[in-house]
């Protein structure tokens, strides 16, 4: 294929970008050539650029600037829009694991973000469960979402791990972007009745916290264990004393995704709403230690000084999401006061089965949050709080090429995207 | 607010010609508070937009509406609204708010069932409604029963007392005060009493209209004929007549194309009104639709999914039946979305190939035809109720806000007011009630 000779001779001027992709994401594109010639190019990295253009080379941003300075090498798709901006990032929805039937009766089963034989399930990973030809994926990424932040739902008091995935890719191992993201905690409210315990919202925080003591102790025990295999030799005393005797501690898949949360290598994605779940969300983090977001958040503007001084970044209920507490203007009250946040399609328990996050991104555009924050609550920041910043969120040379084009103001309820841009690929034509 | 404060008595505001109306207006016009409304682009709705417009208020009718040269009569108060928009208030063809119940699941039919014995007034959630421009509501029970009762048009007036003071109808208790709520598809599949499949539901409906015809029989055949007693009096087939008449229109929750067939076979069937509530795939069966005269009135959701008979929604479904000549309208079903949104449904129907005005026409005329309100709201036309809506800019922007509501000449919502704004933006649990919309949504998706 022509196409493909032509993009070899690229890999190798690409260079340093392509050891970027990950292993699984250069497996399944080899990454496309695509211009894109924008009236307004919002790079989120600076003023937007007028009558730009965009340059993706094997799936990379090779150049991005005002037209005059930015030549379209011949032969390339060129795609033109009024208004560019980088693929969308969800930064959490619970699509490939929650499907669009909505059903786990019968036949139909296609609802596997919560599982409720237990309350605490850190073992269960996302990358089991998504489904990356779901049809809301496919839905989603209309709407200019390229990457999604996605797994086990809220209403277990820990309901699994998350994954980040783009949205393209007929399987797990195509589309995942990072394996295991987050670990999904619910208190308070929002926990599901199925449950027999915790019957009240403070006995789940007693059952988490056995549960992340269990995981430190389990954990103390491994590091001891490795310090003993690598000192070797003197059997002296202690002996720690178990069943097992020396060597390798027997593994246990629940200690072990906790224990990953414990020492930071992953983040727990904490839903709560009202300002006591917070609170409570709060002191967990404070006495373990573990890297938080705090998702949905309804009632985080009542406790702003203390979310600021914990440090942790929210990501806030989607705006038209049905809330008691629920504001349009709350993600503009967590940037007053100046919280990290990104917003999110969330989870939807009936009609409709998703919320599109450009349109509750509009809502919040509208509602004291701007244009400028409101698009960079969907690119930039999410990357940023996903840690994914590296790769998306914001054109600039070097990163993946993941677009999404309009023919007008993005939040505006009569424009459309019309393309949306995956590493070069363009995976949708449709203006929607 | 007290009755005697009112704009308008209630007898006035109910039955009666239009002239007969503007006569008593007028002979009002010492007292009545006349308002013109200067600079707004005014969306008429039964004309095309006017720049530059003048809308003129009396008490709580519309006295003119026209351009920059038409008569501000003496002594009016003038209120600039340059560089803002005005719609009529809004009519929302579909909503549940204010704690409505309807029929329980004793039974699947429940027509002698009314909401209005239902409603509180004083919820929290109608500020919401206000609060995105909504005047009218056609406030329905839920869809989890194959009819679950009599619906209840309101006026959201200022200040109410009881539900007395916010009907259209004159006689709370002997009026037809709405319509009637019948679903079909799987929301009302249950194991008996209800229904337990689509023939069945359609059965159930057809035994109970053939019980109200030979009711309708017994009570022709007595005033026909002194020798024979009139049947005893039934509140339940009393309604049903009133449906079979066409008095009482049926608001018809209905999502799949044969479900909608299923609606169209009764209605020829038995004669009555009918509007298609949702719709979802109304598309599918636009020209028999049309062909039929049904209006269909849509919860523009804004992706497919969440049930089975929800999938085949499309975005462009406005757009479709708007094409095929269907009179198309759009509601809330609030808690489904918003009341504050009401005007996402227009707007998103249009970036899907409906037409402006069209669109406009469907959360204002049209809806209000869906009712059979269209002789007093649903348009600026002298001698229709004075219910309007200030808007910031163009009302299919997402930037736009709703400033000011107007109902019968009094502002019921004040963006600038810090108590009424809290209710457009929401936060810290200002809708109090949640709970009970909650279970009627809890009720709805585990049907």
């Amino acid at each position: 294929m022509i196409r493909r000779a032509r993009m070899s001779a690229r890999r190798l001027a690409a260079g340093a970008a392509v050891l970027l992709l990950s292993a699984t994401a250069a497996a399944i594109a080899q990454g496309s050539d695509i211009a894109v010639r924008g009236g307004t190019i919002h790079t989120l990295t600076g003023p937007p650029i007028r009558d730009g253009v965009v340059l993706v080379r094997d799936g990379k941003i090779a150049a991005v600037g005002p037209a005059a300075s930015v030549p379209i090498p011949d032969g390339i798709e060129v795609l033109e829009a009024v208004v560019v901006t980088p693929g969308l990032i969800d930064a959490h929805s619970t699509l490939g694991l929650s499907g669009i039937y909505n059903s786990n009766v019968g036949q139909v089963r296609d609802q596997d973000q919560l599982e409720t034989s237990a309350p605490i399930q850190p073992e269960l990973r996302a990358i089991d469960a998504y489904d990356a030809r779901e049809k809301l994926i496919e839905y989603a990424r209309g709407f200019g979402v390229t990457t999604i932040h996605t797994g086990h739902g809220p209403g277990a008091l820990i309901s699994g791990q998350t994954m980040i995935a783009k949205t393209r890719g007929d399987s797990t191992e195509e589309a995942v972007v990072v394996p295991f993201k987050m670990l999904a905690f619910t208190l308070g409210n929002g926990l599901s009745r199925e449950f027999k315990s915790p019957g009240t919202s403070a006995k789940g925080v007693a059952m988490l916290r056995e549960a992340l003591l269990e995981a430190r102790q389990y954990l103390e025990k491994r590091e001891t264990r490795t310090a003993a295999t690598q000192d070797d030799g003197e059997g002296d005393g202690e002996g720690e004393g178990d069943e097992k005797g020396g060597g390798e501690a027997a593994r246990n898949l629940r200690h072990e995704a906790l224990a990953a949360l414990l020492q930071g290598e992953v983040t727990a994605l904490v839903t709560a709403h009202s300002a006591p779940e917070i609170e409570a969300a709060l002191r967990l983090q404070e006495e373990f230690d573990f890297p938080m977001v705090i998702d949905g958040a309804a009632e985080a503007p009542l406790l702003l000084e203390e979310i600021a001084a914990a440090g942790v970044a929210v990501l806030p209920h989607p705006p038209m999401a049905r809330l008691r507490q629920g504001s349009f203007e709350t993600a503009a009250k967590l940037r007053d006061a100046g919280i990290p946040f990104a917003l999110q399609s969330g989870f939807e328990g009936y009609v409709p089965k998703t919320r599109v996050l450009l349109f509750e991104a509009a809502i919040a555009a509208a509602n004291g949050l701007g244009f400028d924050d409101a698009l960079a609550s969907i690119t930039r920041e999410p990357a940023q709080l996903l840690g994914i910043a590296d790769r998306v969120g914001t054109l600039e040379v070097g990163k993946d090429g993941d677009l999404a084009l309009f023919d007008g103001d993005p939040f505006e309820y009569t424009s459309h995207v019309c393309a949306v841009v995956i590493e070069g690929e363009v995976v949708s034509r449709e203006c929607r | 607010m007290p009755r005697a404060l009112c704009p308008i008595p209630r007898a006035w505001r109910v039955a009666g010609t239009v002239p007969l109306l503007v006569l008593l207006a007028s002979s009002l016009a010492a007292q009545a508070p006349v308002r013109a409304f200067r600079g707004a682009q005014l969306h008429p709705i039964a004309g095309p937009p006017i720049e530059q417009g003048v809308l003129v208020v009396e008490g709580g009718r519309i006295l003119a509406v026209g351009g920059s040269s038409t008569t501000i009569p003496r002594g009016a108060e003038v209120i600039d609204v340059g560089g803002k928009v005005i719609l009529p208030g809004l009519v929302d063809t579909h909503s549940h708010l204010g704690s409505v119940s309807g029929g329980d699941r004793s039974a699947p039919l429940h027509p002698g069932v009314r909401a209005l014995d239902s409603i509180d007034v004083r919820s929290d959630s109608f500020w919401r409604a206000r609060a995105g421009g909504i005047t009218t509501i056609n406030v329905m029970p839920g869809s989890g029963l194959l009819m679950s009762g009599q619906t209840v048009y309101i006026k959201l007036r200022r200040d109410p007392r009881t539900i007395d003071d916010w009907l259209f109808c004159d006689d709370p208790i002997g009026g037809i005060c709405g319509a009637m709520k019948m679903a079909n598809g799987t929301n009302p599949l249950d194991p008996p009493p209800q229904s337990g499949s689509r023939a069945k539901s359609a059965a159930l409906v057809r035994a109970l209209y053939v019980k109200a015809q030979e009711y309708q029989h017994k009570v022709d055949e007595a005033a026909a004929d002194s020798a024979k007693k009139a049947p005893p009096r039934d509140l339940e087939l009393e309604a049903l007549l009133q449906v079979l008449r066409g008095e009482r229109i049926v608001q018809h929750h209905t999502h799949r194309h044969n479900d909608i067939a299923t609606v169209l076979r009764l209605q020829q069937e038995f004669g009555f009104r009918v509007v298609i509530q949702h719709g979802s795939e109304a598309w599918k069966v636009a020209d028999q639709l049309a062909a039929a005269k049904v209006p269909v009135s849509i919860t523009f959701i804004d992706a497919p999914g969440g049930k089975e008979e929800v999938l085949g929604w499309r975005l462009d479904a406005p757009a479709i039946l708007e094409r095929a000549g269907v009179d198309v309208g759009f509601n809330t079903d609030d808690w489904i979305t918003d009341s504050r949104l009401l005007l996402r449904a227009p707007a998103l129907a249009v970036r899907y190939g409906m037409s402006r005005e069209k669109a406009l026409e469907g959360v204002t005329l049209a809806a209000a035809r869906m009712l059979g309100l269209e002789e007093r709201v649903g348009s600026l036309e002298p001698g229709k109720d004075a219910d309007f809506v200030v808007l910031s800019g163009d009302p299919l922007s997402v930037y736009t806000q709703v400033e000011e509501t107007w109902v019968e000449g009094e502002r019921v919502f004040d963006r600038d007011d810090p108590e009424h704004r809290r209710f457009a933006v929401g936060g810290y649990r200002v809708y109090r009630d949640l709970a009970t919309h909650h279970d009627v949504l809890e009720s709805e998706a585990h049907q």
